[in-house]
C-alpha cells in the first residue's frame, strides 16, 4: 500500500482555506521541535516571531512598511506570471526605478517643487519598465529566455548603481563614502501616521492591489492573460497576441518593481547608497506563490513575509537567537506554504502497489 | 610569462567551484528542473564538509558529508516541486533562503576552526612541462577530479543511453512518459546529482581553497554558476571554458590591479553578465541551435496522470 | 596638533567623568540596571570588525556588572532595516545605543532626533547631534606601525595590501603602513588590490595569491575575514592581521595585528550616562587611549625590530611621532604635508590620494 497523488477534477476551494492551516499546523509542529532543541520556551518563540513585532502602532507601521515593496513588485509580477512570463529580475528592475528616481531628486535637489515626487514616481516607473524591456524585447525579438535575461540583468543594476554612488553622483560633502548627497523634504514620500515610518507609498502598494484585482481578475487583457498561461494552444487560437502579452507581463512587472524601488529611496533610505533592497525582488516572487499569483493571497503574504523579518529581529533582541535562525525559520514555513498548495489541484489516494505496477506497465507499453 | 602562467593557474583555481555547482545544474536543468537553491545548497555543503572534516581530522569524510548535505538540501527541493508541484522559481528562492541561515546557524562552532591546508598534487612528469605543466597539472586533488567530473558529465549526456532519456524528459516529458520511461523518478536523480555537486563546489571552497569557515562565503558564487549554464548553452564544455573565465577576470583584473593599473571595477564585473545576455541571444535567435542545446522544458512542471 | 590636544582633553575628561560618575550615581545602582543595546552590521564571528565590537561589549559587561544588561543585533543590513532595529532599542527603554557601522549614520541621527533622552553613539561616521556622538579609532596608527616592521623584515622591499572600498579610512591605512614602511627602508614599495567587498573569503585569496605572485613577501589586509594570513601561512610569508589578533590562523606568517579594543570606552560612555555627564563627544582615540593596541609580535620578529617598534609605539603614544609627519608626498610627487607640519585631522578624514610609495592610483579620482 502507498499514497498517490492523484489530479482533482476542479481545483478544490475548501482545500484553497484549508491548505494555508496545513502549512501553519506543520510550522507549529516544525517550531516546536527547532525551538525546544534550541533550549527555549516555544510558546515564547512563537509569541516572539509572530506577536511581539506588532504589539504596537509602530510595530504595525513597521510591518506595513516592509510589507508594502514585497506586495507592489509581487503583484506585478503575478500579472506576467499568469501568462506563464517569468520576470525574476525584479531585483535588478527595482534598483533601476532607485536609479531614475534618485537621478530625478539629485536633479531637482532643492526645488521646493510639488512635482519633484510625481516625478520620481514615474521615473522610477520608466526606470523598472526599461529594465523588464530589455527581456521582453530579446524574448519576442529573438526568442530568449526571460528568466534568465532577468536574473542577469539583476547583478548589471547592481553594479551600475555601484559605480554612480561611488563615482557620478557621490556626495562630494560624504568623505568619500559610497552614497548620494540626503533627499530633501520634497523628494521623500510624506509620512501616512506621525511619528512612525510608514508613508504614502503604503497607499500605492495597496492601489496597485486593487488595480491587480481589476486587472486580472475583471478584465478582458487579464482574461487574456490567464488563458495565455493555462492553455498556449488555446490562446493562439483565440488570436490573442502572444507577443504583446510578453511585454504587458514584464512591463506591468518592472513597473511595479521600479517604483517599489522609488519607494524605498524615497522612504525610509532618504538617499542612494550602494545596496538600496534587501532582496525585495527575490522575496516578492515567493510573495507572490504563496499568495498564489491573486492579489488578496499576495497581500496576505506580503504581510506574513513582512511579519516574519520583523519576528527574526525581536528573536535576536528577545530570545538571543542568532540573526540565521531567521533564515531557517522563514525557508522552512515557505517550504510548508508552497508545499500544502498541492493539495488544491491534487487529492491523496492509497493505492494498491500490484495496480499501480501493473498500470504503470500498461502505460509503458 | 610567470605572470600569464600565475593567472591562468589561479583562474583554474578560482573556477573549479563554479565548475562543480555549474555542471550538477546543467544536468539538473537538462532534465527540464530549474533549481534556484544552488546558493544555498553551497552553503549547506560548504559547512557540512568543513564540520566534518574538523571532526574527524579526514578531508574525504568531509568532501563525502558535503556531498551528502547536498543530495538532502536538493531532496527537500525535488520533493516541493516533483512530488507537490510547487512553482520551482519560488522554491529554488526558498531553498536559498533556507540554506543561508541553516549553514550560518551549522557553522556557529566551527568559526574559530582552522584546517590544515591540502598540499597540490604535483602530476609526475606532466607537471614537469614548461607553462602547460605549472598551469594544468599542480593542483589541489579536486580540480582533477572536477575534470573527471566534466568527462563524466559530457559521456553520461551525449553518449549514454541514459543520458539520452535524460535530454528526451528535459525536451518533452510528455513524450518521454508516453515512451514508458519514468519522467519523476529520473528528474528527482537529475535533481540530487546536481545538488551533490553544488555540495562539493561548497566543499571545494570551505575545504581545501580557503580553507575556512564563515557565514555567506560563498558570496554570490552558486548565482555565477546559474548564470554559467546559460551562457554555456547547456554544454558541458562551454560551462569549463565560462567557469574559466569568469575566475580568469577577476585574477587578471587583481593582477592588472597590482601592477599598477587601475580599472573601474564595476563595469568589468558586469562584463561576464552582458556577455551571458548576448550569448543568449545568439544561441536563442537561431532556433535551430536553442533546440539542440535548451532544454525546452526548463522549469515547467510535469505530472504524469 | 591643535585638533589632537582637543581630542585627547577629551578623552581625559571621560576619565575623570567617569571617576565623579561612580561617586554619583552610587543610589542609582541599586536600582534597574541600565539597557545598551548594539547594533552589528556582520555576524559576530570569530575575527574581525563586529567581533572585536562584541568583545567591547563583553568587557563593558564584565566592567559593570549588574549595573548593565546588553543586547546585540547582528548582521543587520545598512540601508532602511537598519533604522527599525536602532528605534526597536531605543522604544524598548535602552539608554544607551552603540550603531557600528558607517552605513548607520542617518538612520541613527533620524532616531536620535524620535527619542531625545537615549543616547546614541555612532562608530566611524561624521556627524552627530545633541544626543548623538561619533567614535572612531586611529587605525592608522597601528598600520603605521606595522609598516615599520614590514620595512625591515621585507627581502623584496614589496609589500601586498587586500582592501575593500576606497574610503577615507582604508586609504588612511594604506598610507600610514606605506609611510612606516619606508620611514625605515626607502626603497620599499606598496602594492593595492581592491577587492570590492568587505568580506568575500574566496576573493581576497585571489588577491592575497596574486599579490605574493607579483613579488610582495608580506601582506596585510583592510577586509572582513582570515583569509589572507591563511594565504600567506601556506606560502611561507609574512601576513599582518587586522581588527583582531589572528596569530591561530597563521602561526608563523602572523607576525602581529592591529587590533581594535572599544570596551574601554564603551565602559566610560556608559558610566557617564549613568552620571548623567555626557555630552556630545566626538572620540578619535589611538594607542595613547588604548583602543589600538598590536598584537604580540610574532617570535619571528628580531629583537631589534620589536624594541624599535616599542620605542615608536610609545613615541605616537606621547605625541612625539605622527605617521603623517611632513614632508608628506603622493605618489604623484605632490606636496600634502609641508616639512616640520602633521597632516589634522580634518585632512585625515577625507584622504583620497596615495602617499609616494604606494602603486597605482587610487580608484575614482
Amino acid at each position: 500500500m502507498r499514497l498517490k497523488l492523484e489530479a482533482r477534477a476542479e481545483p478544490s476551494p475548501l482545500m484553497g482555506y484549508l491548505s494555508p492551516l496545513l502549512a501553519a499546523g506543520l510550522t507549529i509542529i516544525a517550531g516546536f521541535i527547532l525551538f525546544s532543541v534550541l533550549g527555549k520556551n516555544p510558546l515564547q518563540a512563537f509569541y516572539t516571531f509572530f506577536v511581539h513585532p506588532i504589539r504596537d502602532l509602530n510595530g504595525i507601521a513597521e510591518l506595513l512598511l516592509k510589507a508594502s515593496p514585497l506586495m507592489l513588485i509581487a503583484v506585478g509580477l503575478a500579472c506576467g506570471y499568469r501568462a506563464n512570463v517569468w520576470n525574476i529580475g525584479a531585483e535588478g528592475q527595482l534598483v533601476l526605478g532607485a536609479i531614475f528616481a534618485g537621478g530625478v531628486a539629485l536633479y531637482f535637489y532643492g526645488s521646493d517643487s510639488k512635482f519633484v515626487l510625481p516625478m520620481m514616481v514615474v521615473a522610477g516607473a520608466i526606470g523598472g519598465m526599461l529594465w523588464a524591456a530589455i527581456p521582453a524585447l530579446l524574448r519576442t525579438r529573438f526568442n530568449t529566455n526571460e528568466i534568465l535575461v532577468s536574473l542577469m540583468l539583476v547583478y548589471v543594476a547592481n553594479l551600475l548603481l555601484s559605480w554612480l554612488v561611488n563615482e557620478p553622483w557621490r556626495d562630494p560633502e560624504g568623505f568619500n563614502f559610497p552614497q548620494t548627497k540626503q533627499f530633501t523634504e520634497t523628494a521623500l514620500y510624506p509620512a501616512l501616521i506621525a511619528g512612525t515610518r510608514l508613508n504614502v507609498g503604503f497607499l500605492i502598494s495597496l492601489a496597485a492591489i486593487a488595480a491587480g484585482y481589476l486587472f486580472l481578475n475583471r478584465s478582458f487583457k487579464g482574461f487574456q492573460m490567464r488563458v495565455a498561461g493555462l492553455a498556449d494552444a488555446a490562446a493562439k487560437y483565440a488570436g490573442f497576441n502572444a507577443n504583446g502579452m510578453i511585454w504587458l507581463g514584464l512591463l506591468l512587472g518592472g513597473a511595479a518593481a521600479g517604483i517599489a524601488g522609488m519607494g524605498e529611496v524615497a522612504g525610509p533610505i532618504g538617499q542612494l547608497l550602494p545596496s538600496v533592497s534587501p532582496g525585495y525582488g527575490f522575496a516578492a516572487i515567493i510573495v507572490a506563490f504563496v499568495g498564489r499569483l491573486h492579489p488578496v493571497g499576495i497581500l496576505l503574504a506580503s504581510l506574513l513575509m513582512s511579519l516574519l523579518y520583523l519576528g527574526g529581529e525581536a528573536a535576536q533582541m528577545e530570545l538571543n537567537l542568532p540573526s540565521a535562525m531567521t533564515g531557517l525559520f522563514q525557508g522552512m514555513l515557505l517550504f510548508f506554504l508552497l508545499g500544502s498548495d498541492v493539495f488544491i489541484s491534487y487529492r491523496v489516494k492509497v493505492v494498491q502497489p500490484p495496480k499501480a505496477q501493473a498500470r504503470l506497465k500498461e502505460a509503458a507499453a | 610569462m610567470d605572470t600569464i602562467v600565475a593567472i591562468l593557474a589561479a583562474a583554474i583555481v578560482a573556477g573549479t567551484p563554479l565548475v562543480f555547482a555549474a555542471l550538477g545544474e546543467l544536468v539538473t536543468e537538462k532534465a527540464g528542473v530549474l533549481n534556484l537553491g544552488v546558493e544555498g545548497t553551497m552553503l549547506v555543503g560548504a559547512v557540512s564538509g568543513f564540520a566534518t572534516a574538523a571532526t574527524t581530522g579526514n578531508v574525504w569524510f568531509g568532501v563525502l558529508a558535503g556531498m551528502v548535505a547536498g543530495v538532502l538540501m536538493s531532496g527537500i527541493f525535488a520533493i516541493l516541486t516533483l512530488n507537490l508541484m510547487a512553482n520551482q522559481v519560488a522554491s529554488g528562492l526558498a531553498l536559498t533562503l533556507f540554506g543561508v541561515g541553516l549553514s550560518a546557524f551549522m557553522g556557529k562552532p566551527y568559526e574559530s576552526v582552522t584546517l590544515a591546508a591540502q598540499a597540490p598534487l604535483e602530476i609526475p612528469l606532466l607537471s614537469q612541462i614548461p607553462v602547460l605543466g605549472p598551469v594544468l597539472f599542480k593542483h589541489q586533488i579536486l580540480v582533477y577530479v572536477s575534470w573527471a567530473l566534466f568527462a563524466g558529465v559530457s559521456w553520461f549526456l551525449y553518449k549514454s543511453r541514459a543520458g539520452l532519456v535524460l535530454r528526451s524528459i528535459g525536451e518533452s516529458p510528455e513524450s518521454a512518459h508516453a515512451i514508458g520511461y519514468p519522467v519523476i523518478r529520473i528528474r528527482y536523480l537529475a535533481t540530487l546529482f546536481g545538488g551533490a555537486m553544488a555540495g562539493l563546489g561548497g566543499v571545494h571552497l570551505a575545504e581545501f581553497y580557503t580553507p575556512l569557515w564563515v557565514e555567506g562565503m560563498v558570496a554570490g558564487r552558486g548565482w555565477i554558476a546559474l548564470a554559467l549554464v546559460v551562457f554555456a548553452t547547456w554544454r558541458p564544455a562551454r560551462v569549463m571554458v565560462g567557469a574559466y573565465l569568469f575566475g580568469g577576470v577577476t585574477i587578471a583584473q587583481f593582477f592588472a590591479q597590482g601592477a599598477g593599473v587601475t580599472i573601474t571595477a564595476q563595469f568589468l564585473s558586469s562584463l561576464p553578465y552582458l556577455a551571458t545576455i548576448i550569448v543568449l541571444v545568439f544561441i536563442s535567435r537561431d532556433m535551430a541551435t536553442i533546440r539542440l542545446n535548451a532544454p525546452v522544458s526548463l522549469g515547467r512542471p510535469y505530472r504524469p496522470d | 596638533m591643535r585638533t589632537d590636544k582637543r581630542i585627547t582633553r577629551r578623552i581625559t575628561g571621560l576619565a575623570v567623568g567617569t571617576a565623579l560618575g561612580l561617586a554619583l550615581s552610587g543610589a542609582a545602582y541599586s536600582q534597574e540596571p541600565v539597557k545598551v543595546g548594539f547594533v552589528y552590521v556582520s555576524p559576530i564571528g570569530d575575527a574581525g570588525w563586529t567581533y572585536q565590537h562584541d568583545q567591547g561589549r563583553k568587557e563593558l559587561e564584565k566592567a559593570l556588572g549588574a549595573k548593565v544588561t546588553t543586547k546585540a543585533v547582528e548582521n543587520v543590513p545598512e540601508g532602511a532595516d537598519a533604522e527599525r532595529v536602532i528605534r526597536e532599542f531605543a522604544a524598548g527603554g535602552y539608554k544607551v545605543v552603540f550603531t557600528t557601522s558607517f552605513g548607520y549614520m542617518n538612520p541613527t541621527i533620524k532616531v536620535a532626533e524620535k527619542f531625545p533622552s537615549t543616547v546614541f553613539m555612532h562608530a566611524t561616521g561624521y556627524k552627530s547631534a545633541k544626543n548623538v556622538g561619533v567614535v572612531n579609532a586611529r587605525f592608522y596608527e597601528g598600520r603605521y606601525l606595522t609598516g615599520v616592521i614590514a620595512g625591515k623584515m621585507t627581502k623584496s622591499n614589496s609589500a601586498g595590501y587586500v582592501a575593500a572600498f576606497p574610503i577615507p579610512e582604508v586609504v588612511q591605512g594604506i598610507n600610514a603602513f606605506a609611510q612606516g614602511m619606508r620611514s625605515v627602508n626607502p626603497k620599499a614599495e606598496v602594492k593595492v588590490i581592491w577587492v570590492n567587498s568587505w568580506f568575500d573569503p574566496g576573493r581576497e585569496r585571489e588577491a592575497a595569491n596574486t599579490l605574493l605572485s607579483q613579488g610582495a613577501d608580506i601582506i596585510t589586509h583592510h577586509t572582513d575575514s582570515t583569509a589572507v594570513v591563511q594565504a600567506a601561512e601556506e606560502k611561507g610569508k609574512y601576513a599582518f592581521g587586522y581588527h583582531s589578533d589572528m596569530s591561530k590562523y597563521g602561526p608563523k606568517a602572523h607576525l602581529t595585528a592591529t587590533t581594535h579594543h572599544w570596551g574601554g570606552y564603551y565602559t566610560k560612555a556608559v558610566q557617564d550616562v549613568m552620571a548623567g555627564k555626557w555630552k556630545t563627544t566626538n572620540v578619535w582615540g589611538g594607542i595613547k587611549e588604548g583602543m589600538i593596541k598590536l598584537a604580540p609580535l610574532n617570535p619571528a620578529v628580531p629583537k631589534d625590530v620589536a624594541d624599535l617598534v616599542a620605542a615608536k609605539e610609545k613615541d605616537i603614544a606621547a605625541g612625539k611621532l605622527h605617521p603623517f609627519q611632513g614632508p608628506v608626498k603622493d605618489n604623484e610627487g605632490k606636496e600634502r604635508v609641508a616639512a616640520g607640519k602633521t597632516m589634522g585631522d580634518e585632512e585625515l578624514s577625507k584622504m583620497d590620494f596615495y602617499v609616494e610609495g604606494v602603486q597605482g592610483k587610487l580608484p575614482k579620482k
